[in-house]
């Protein structure tokens, strides 16, 4: 198997590249990239003429909700709806039924992953048995499995002592530990940001210290067992200032954004759209503007999508009875290229975020298409306007706010271990 | 513009409503209280009331009825009618009451204007005094006392205007066919 | 004349016309209350459903004595609905209610914004009796019929609306349509219970309720859900009344014709003494009074609304 992509616009952040060169991979593998336009016998050519051609994007946080929830999403349908918004690696969160607490559930996971085929799927593992926030799981062992980071997400971890303990038990086996930081006695019932919107809608709101308390706590976790923490979608100004203070400490953290998180507020749920309810709430204009800064900064080391179907009747029972969380993976990159177009971050930066920034965070081999990497490669063209259209989802669920926003920018082709497994 | 035609000047308003008030008294109901449907009914009771008091020397109470509250065609009105306050200053039970009203047509609103009296108690008796009796009529309803009976087209409209409502008092008779309320 | 609006889900959505229209149908409606026979029967064969998924004895009575005075068949129904998140959507609840041919329904619930998500989604108008801490539109247009009964007058008045202003659906209604009015609006009780972004109305807050009492014209006393006590919002019920409640202390430096409004239940000698809510400044009966006659006039103008 052999493929040379031509005459498009290669952006490679992790080798500081940006041109045009014909890309050429053999057996899932980059074998070179340079300006010569020949493509010797034997290759299949892919014409990228006017796209640009990225390494595979990779998303840190998503939910597939196999095994348990397959109304929802599973494995195809979420491996689907990855390729088509232009992920070749992603990361699912352990929280299934069962849970991804023991090394069976891992592998099954891996397992269905393969047959599928169509994107790298790479389980977390759950920090605690069954997400109880009690005991840990069976860490070591999900790693052996696979299982390529660890965390509760969906379910905080309240119990300080045991985030230390997972600290310091995942660092003998070298895996990160993701936090979902929420306070849960400050969260408490709450379903919006608290602010204005929450109180004209008369909806228990979520303050931003639920959150920024757990960061902070989280972070000097990090720091006293010196091991490797990510912080999952920071939503606040404040939340993402104490991850950047922790990096200037040289702190092992990391932490990512989600598309949402910078490109709405709380007002997006007004008229009580629950499509717009998601934990961490989206917050202020502010703190938008004060995630957008850290893109650019260097604070944020990934944008994640934290793509959470739910289905259609889990979201028509009212802003305060349904339940957290939206669907990002394939409205992620139109969504993201308005930041670019309104010039608030360059496209090379938003590659990086989507590619070399999550590889490394996460220890991950893709992200680069540097010669011996990978062969996952993203094509999209950054000005064909679309429309959000969730009828045409691969996603199983539709819970998105952004339907029917008008946007630029499609995936043409999502190229994971040199084969084209999505195309426009 | 449609034709409209004068049918009653003040004067004639006023000499109608005299003899109407002396019929009152040859019929032995000078002790009648009026109640004069709103709207143009409520100041023709009480000029009726001012006729009637120049002969008796004695004022008869008057009341007001809104009778939206009554009407039987809720769903086929374009506009929803606004109400009006009722206001019936004396016990409706033993008492005799002329009803007031300046036109009589079909006969819907007497019949809603009678139901709305009996919601209040058991009148003694209940006799009409209208201004313009132009016919038409959907139910059996009859006024006893009458300013001006006449002929009309269906698609005509007699229109009463008087000083409280429209500013001068008088009674036209417009061709032009416009929307019944 | 008819409303600009087809539901009353928030007094957010009523002009100025709208409220002028609602109450004087209202004041010309109390007549029929005081008659022997205290019923017109213009809504004859009109159905309103009664979906009371929270408790209220109080406002549903009024809705429903409201709707008998003008002969429309009111039917309470309670066990639809009741139960979101249980497995029914809220398109079950409004397909169910729909299929009973509803002429309104009136809508109670603990959670915000049911009403609004039902209007959407069935064909009749919607009265919104109550939801969650969002919003109390009959209640805010009963206690403005009240006010303007006794006052007069809404614009310019000094309101003074006390207690606990987070939990209280009432509250937010009243602070949006009397300032809607022209009435200077004010918030006193502890901090704990004043939620953030409530400064968005243009309403001034104290924590002592001593500071708003001697220039109010009118005092809206909150009621105070006991439950409050165990969620740490006061420390116990006693000493919530001794600095929030009114009481004959407090009262002294009332205004002389000042006017004490309380949506009710009342809890006696918590946010207000025995003899205060009982004395001759208390409006709280006329309130109850006031209701049927607001309810009869929504019921009356929204039956005639065409689509
Ligand atoms: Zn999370
Ligand atoms: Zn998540």
């Amino acid at each position: 198997m052999k493929l040379a992509i031509t005459n498009g616009r290669v952006i490679d952040p992790s080798q500081n590249l940006d041109g045009d060169y014909t890309t050429f991979a053999e057996n899932g593998i980059v074998t070179s990239i340079h300006r010569n336009k020949k493509v010797p016998p034997g290759f299949e050519i892919l014409d990228a003429k006017g796209a640009i051609v990225s390494p595979g994007f990779i998303d840190l946080h998503t939910h597939l909700r196999e095994p348990g929830f397959e109304y929802r999403e599973d494995i195809v349908s979420g491996a689907k709806a990855a390729v088509a918004g232009g992920f070749t690696t992603i990361l699912c969160m352990a929280n299934t039924k069962p849970v991804n607490d023991n090394a069976s559930v891992t592998e099954m996971i891996i397992k269905r992953a393969k047959e599928v085929g169509l994107a790298r799927i790479l389980p977390v593992g759950a920090l605690s048995k069954g997400l109880q926030g009690k005991e840990l799981a069976e860490i070591g062992e999900m790693v052996k499995a696979g299982a390529v980071a660890i965390s509760d997400d969906g379910m905080p971890v309240m119990h300080g002592k045991l985030m230390r303990h997972a600290l310091e038990y995942a660092k003998s086996f070298g895996v990160p530990v993701i936090t979902h930081a929420e306070d849960l006695t400050l969260s408490d019932g709450g379903c919006i940001h608290e602010g204005k919107v929450s109180t004209a809608l008369g909806v228990a709101g979520i303050p931003e210290v639920a959150e920024e308390a757990m960061i902070q706590r989280d972070i000097l976790l990090s720091k006293l067992t010196r091991h490797r923490l990510h912080v999952a979608h920071v939503s606040t100004e404040t939340g993402i200032e104490m991850v950047r203070q922790a990096k200037k400490k040289k702190l092992p953290v990391t932490c990512e954004v989600t598309p949402h998180h910078l490109m709405l507020t709380d007002e997006a749920c007004l008229e009580y759209n629950t499509h717009a309810k998601v934990n961490p709430p989206l917050r202020t204009r502010q703190d938008c503007a004060a995630l957008i800064e850290a893109l650019n900064d260097g604070t944020v080391d990934a944008i994640a999508t934290d793509h959470a179907p739910h289905s259609e009747d889990e979201k028509s029972v009212g802003l305060g009875c349904s339940n957290f969380g939206l669907i990002g993976m394939e409205t992620a990159l139109p969504v993201l290229l308005k930041l670019v177009h309104q010039k608030k971050i360059t496209l090379k930066k938003l590659i990086q975020l989507l590619t070399m920034g999550p590889a490394r965070a996460m220890n991950l081999k893709g992200g680069s298409l540097k010669k011996g990497s990978p062969a996952d490669i993203t094509i999209f063209d950054p000005n064909r306007p679309v429309t959000i259209d969730p009828n045409r989802f691969f996603s199983k669920s539709r819970n998105t706010p952004f339907a029917h926003w008008r946007l630029k920018g499609k995936v043409l082709y999502t190229i994971c271990n040199g084969k084209v497994v999505f195309s426009s | 513009m449609a034709e409209q035609k004068l049918l009653m000047t003040e004067a004639q308003m006023d000499k109608a409503i005299h003899a109407m008030a002396e019929k009152v008294i040859e019929d032995g109901l000078s002790e009648a209280v009026l109640v004069g449907i709103k709207t143009r009914g409520v100041p023709l009771a009480h000029w009726l009331a001012r006729r009637l008091a120049q002969i008796t020397r004695k004022t008869p109470k008057v009341g007001e009825l809104d009778i939206n509250l009554y009407r039987d065609d809720l769903s086929e009105v374009a506009e929803q009618p606004i109400i009006h306050k009722t206001d019936i200053p004396f016990s409706v039970d033993n008492s005799g009451i002329i009803l007031v009203d300046d036109v009589l047509y079909t006969g819907r609103t007497i019949r809603a204007a009678l139901d709305a009296l009996i919601d209040f108690g058991r009148p003694k008796f209940v006799r009409l005094a209208v201004l313009v009796d132009r016919g038409w009529r959907e139910l059996p309803i009859q006024a006893e006392y009458v300013g001006l009976t006449i002929k009309t087209k269906i698609d005509e409209v007699v229109k009463v205007m008087l000083e409280e409502c429209d500013g001068k008092n008088e009674v036209l008779l417009k061709e032009h066919f416009s929307k019944r309320t | 004349m008819s409303l600009s609006v087809r539901h009353i889900l928030s007094v957010n959505d009523l002009t100025k016309k709208d409220c002028a229209l609602i109450l004087k149908t209202a004041q010309n409606m109390e007549e029929i209350s005081e008659r022997s026979v205290k019923k017109v029967p213009i809504l004859r064969g009109k159905t309103i459903l009664l979906c009371f998924f929270e408790p209220s004895t109080r406002t549903r009575t009024s809705f429903e004595i409201a709707a008998k005075r003008l002969s429309a068949d009111a039917v309470n129904i309670s066990s639809v609905g009741s139960s979101l998140s249980k497995g029914e959507t809220l398109l079950d609840t409004a397909k169910n209610l729909e299929a009973m041919n509803p002429d309104i329904l009136v809508v109670r619930h603990a959670q915000s914004g049911i009403p609004h998500l039902l209007a959407q989604a069935v064909d009749c108008p919607v009265i919104n009796a109550g939801d969650g801490m969002h919003e109390h539109p009959t209640q805010a247009l009963l206690d403005l019929m009240t006010i303007l009964k006794v006052k007069k007058r809404i614009a310019g008045l000094h309101i003074a609306i006390i207690g606990d202003i987070l939990h209280s659906r009432v509250a937010l209604s009243n602070i949006i349509l009397l300032k809607k009015m022209g009435a200077k609006v004010s918030l006193a009780g502890p901090a704990s219970m004043i939620p953030l972004g409530i400064e968005q109305f243009g309403v001034p807050i104290f924590y002592d309720i001593r500071k708003v009492i001697p220039s109010a014209d009118v005092i809206m006393m909150l009621r105070i859900q006991r439950e409050r006590e165990a969620d740490s919002f006061f420390p116990s019920l006693r000493e919530y009344s001794r600095f929030f409640g009114l009481n004959k202390e407090t009262m002294k430096h009332a205004k002389k014709d000042v006017v004490i409004l309380h949506p009710g239940p009342v809890n006696r000698g918590v946010e207000i003494a025995p003899e205060i809510a009982d004395g001759e400044h208390s409006l709280i009966l006329d309130q109850v009074t006031n209701g049927v006659a607001v309810r009869m006039a929504l019921l009356y103008l929204l039956c005639g609304a065409k689509k």
